[in-house]
């Protein structure tokens, strides 16, 4: 039965191996609900937040997965919107991706607030002045377009498609796609923006209030470019991830190294415009408001050293890796950076939120700290697990990477052809597939 | 409102008033000062210096009700905070909070507090209750809001004798009623005749954050030139104060 699920021409792991595989993250999911309950139930004591901390790992992290999904939304631009077919290779999983990271953003925002049943109230009561009412608005109208993308993948299972019906619907949704593609990426770029904007706007906290350009504070500009850098890198090691657990080659090396480019383009940007901003802030905006910026950086555990990390390691440096086309030739140069890219994102949003609560305002106010009660690991890490089952499950059963067929028959083809009895230079794919079989990963 | 800290002994008569008025629940006994229901907060500082210099100053600490931008107003997603035209007093509608806590975010006086816990009263104490404030349920934002069951109350009275405005007498909030040093002063700081608005613009006359421009309706007054250093933030923080406050 679960074999003829499975798409024709590609290789799928047994049933009971792939049950074996969704054991652990099922039981991470278990855990996650009881955390989940606890906090739903019994209240949001269970968490180690307070009156100072008033939002804790789950905003941190929240913020981190929606940059992190950004890939969706731009790669679907650069593929609809700008034509650049190459990333037809990669638009499945980015969509499915992009699912996974803003369903799991709003299902421990959920969690997250006080009163849950009452977030219709923001549809019926918006405050139009709060950053907060656009991020809702957006990132429910966002996930309702992620979830329209999804269908298509999933009607494209072996057994759906032999459903007239389905066929039909599948074939016209694909014909709408760039119009989705349109409205995804205009969603993406408020949303993202006004994530950035719901610190910028804190003008009680200096430390994260900026200066507006237009009705807008710079930080969102900032997450949106910085979104745009660090969508595609996480896609890029994403796949990389899929391939490692599944031992096989499932988009070919160009693709990657598109994806390191756009990232280094869009990174290079982002780094030199925080550095204005930062300056800015330094030199006008913070003393402006009472505060000298060194101030912030005088605590032990936040020095200036976090300020060097986000903007040269984390960001100068993999631009620079990224930007070069030597490098990006080399797998493991161009995976290492895209990492960096991501620890960027999310050293950059730690600082936004963590560090912004940590920090004190009133002359007689403490340095906090504050440490995630076991109750908030786990909630997140549900949508972790919810994470890797859906994406394991759509992988089995749907063509999430149309090259890997492709892929898979020029390895056998390899695999069956005769040795060559005098030396010659191998073809692309085949130096490609023996480099990937010599290294284990 | 303003607040004279020269004579505040630090008693925390207010911060009792204020809790008994506006029917906060009694803190959890595993509760602690940083996720307790409190609207009032009143803190020491020092100038650390030795005996005989050494002296302490206390600072109760609540909504500073301010008037431009007021962060907490602007941030919320559904209007669950308001500013009411008329007296300039900031509101909050726990009934409309979603308890997302961005306006405790966004308020630099930390004066929001937020219901952890169901609150949870003994039989004695339900009896207490006030029956002119609504108690609020869990997983909703509150604050201080000058008592606006005293406030409701004096328009009533007003009302009732055929008057558009209410007596200032009829509306004192209750830390100011409670206060056994008459260290608080309560009134409209439009009226240039009033006792506030003389002492708001005495010299000694301060308002904590001022330079971050959201205009606090509270004022501080002093005549310790250590007490407004600090709070114009020009000491220097000590070690201590950096990692205990």
């Amino acid at each position: 039965m679960d074999s003829l699920l499975i798409p024709r021409g590609v290789q799928r792991t047994t049933f009971g191996r792939f049950l074996l595989w969704l054991l652990p993250w099922s039981a991470l999911l278990l855990v996650g609900l009881y955390a989940i309950y606890l906090c739903l139930i019994e209240g949001l004591y269970h968490t180690n937040m307070d009156n100072r901390f008033a939002f804790g790992i789950w905003i941190f992290l929240d913020l981190t997965v929606i940059a992190l999904g950004a890939g969706a939304f731009f790669t679907g631009f650069l593929l609809y919107i700008l034509r650049r077919t190459e990333l037809k290779a990669v638009i499945n999983s980015a969509v499915i991706i992009g699912l996974i990271c803003y369903s799991g953003a709003v299902l421990v925002l959920m969690v997250d607030v006080g009163q849950p049943l009452r977030a219709w109230f923001t549809f019926w009561h918006p405050n139009t002045h709060s950053m907060l009412t656009e991020v809702t608005f957006c990132l429910t109208c966002y996930l309702i377009v992620l979830l329209i993308e999804y269908i298509p993948i999933v009607l494209k299972n072996r057994q759906l498609r032999q459903i007239p019906k389905f066929l039909v619907f599948e074939f016209q949704l694909h014909k709408l796609m760039p119009v989705f593609a349109g409205i995804g990426t205009l969603l993406s770029f408020f949303h993202q923006g006004s994530l950035g904007g719901l610190f910028g706007v804190l003008r009680g906290r200096p430390f994260a209030f900026r200066e507006e350009l237009g009705i807008w504070p710079s930080t969102f500009f900032l997450f949106v470019i910085s979104a745009a850098a660090a969508g595609p890198s996480f896609i890029m090691l994403t796949t990389r991830l899929a391939e490692a657990v599944t031992r096989k080659r499932l988009v070919r090396d160009d693709v990657y190294r598109f994806l390191g480019r756009v990232s280094g383009i869009m990174l290079i940007a982002y780094v030199l415009l925080k550095t204005v901003d930062t300056l800015i802030w330094i030199n006008s905006t913070s003393p402006g408001s009472g505060f000298p910026a060194f101030e912030f950086y005088a605590t032990r555990s936040f020095g200036t050293w976090i300020l060097f990390t986000e903007i040269v390691l984390f960001g100068l440096l993999p631009a620079l890796v990224l930007l070069s086309d030597r490098m990006r030739r080399n797998r493991r140069v161009l995976f290492t950076a895209g990492a960096l890219v991501c620890c960027g994102v999310l050293l950059n949003r730690f600082v936004m939120t963590i560090q912004t609560l940590a920090l004190p305002t009133l002359p007689f106010d403490a340095f906090l700290t504050y440490l995630p009660s076991w109750e908030e690991v786990a909630a997140f890490l549900f949508v972790i697990a919810y994470g890797m089952i859906l994406y394991s499950v759509t992988y089995r059963y749907a063509t999430v990477f149309p090259q890997e067929k492709e892929l898979s028959m020029a390895r056998a083809d390899a695999a069956e052809a005769p040795a060559p009895s005098f030396p010659r230079r191998p073809s692309f794919v085949t130096a490609l597939i023996d480099r990937f079989a010599s290294s284990k990963l | 409102m303003v607040i004279d800290l020269d004579r505040c002994n630090g008693c925390g008569a207010c911060a009792v008033a204020c809790a008994v008025e506006n029917n906060v629940p009694p803190a959890h006994q595993q509760a602690n000062t940083r996720n307790a229901v409190s609207l009032m907060n009143v803190s020491a500082v020092s100038n650390h210096e030795q005996f005989p210099a050494g002296d302490t100053a206390y600072i109760p600490m609540f909504c500073q009700q301010c008037e431009n931008e007021t962060p907490c107003m602007t941030v919320c997603p559904q209007n669950a905070v308001d500013v009411d035209p008329v007296t300039g007093i900031v509101g909050q509608v726990p009934q409309r909070c979603l308890g997302c806590r961005y306006c405790m975010t966004a308020c630099p006086y930390h004066a929001r507090t937020f219901n952890w816990r169901d609150p949870e009263w003994t039989d004695g104490m339900k009896a207490q209750l006030n029956p002119a404030v609504a108690p609020r349920m869990r997983g909703v934002v509150e604050k201080c809001n000058f008592c606006h069951g005293r406030l409701h109350a004096a328009r009533e009275k007003a009302a009732a004798a055929g008057r558009n405005e209410i007596d200032p007498a009829d509306y004192v909030p209750a830390c100011v009623a409670s206060c056994p040093t008459n260290a608080i002063t309560f009134g409209d700081l439009n009226d240039e005749e009033s006792d506030v608005c003389r002492l708001s613009k005495s010299d000694g006359a301060f308002r904590f954050l001022a330079r971050l421009g959201t205009e606090p309706k509270v004022y501080y007054h002093t005549t310790k030139p250590w007490v407004r250093a600090l709070a114009e933030r020009s000491l220097t923080r000590t070690r201590q104060e950096e990692f205990h406050g």
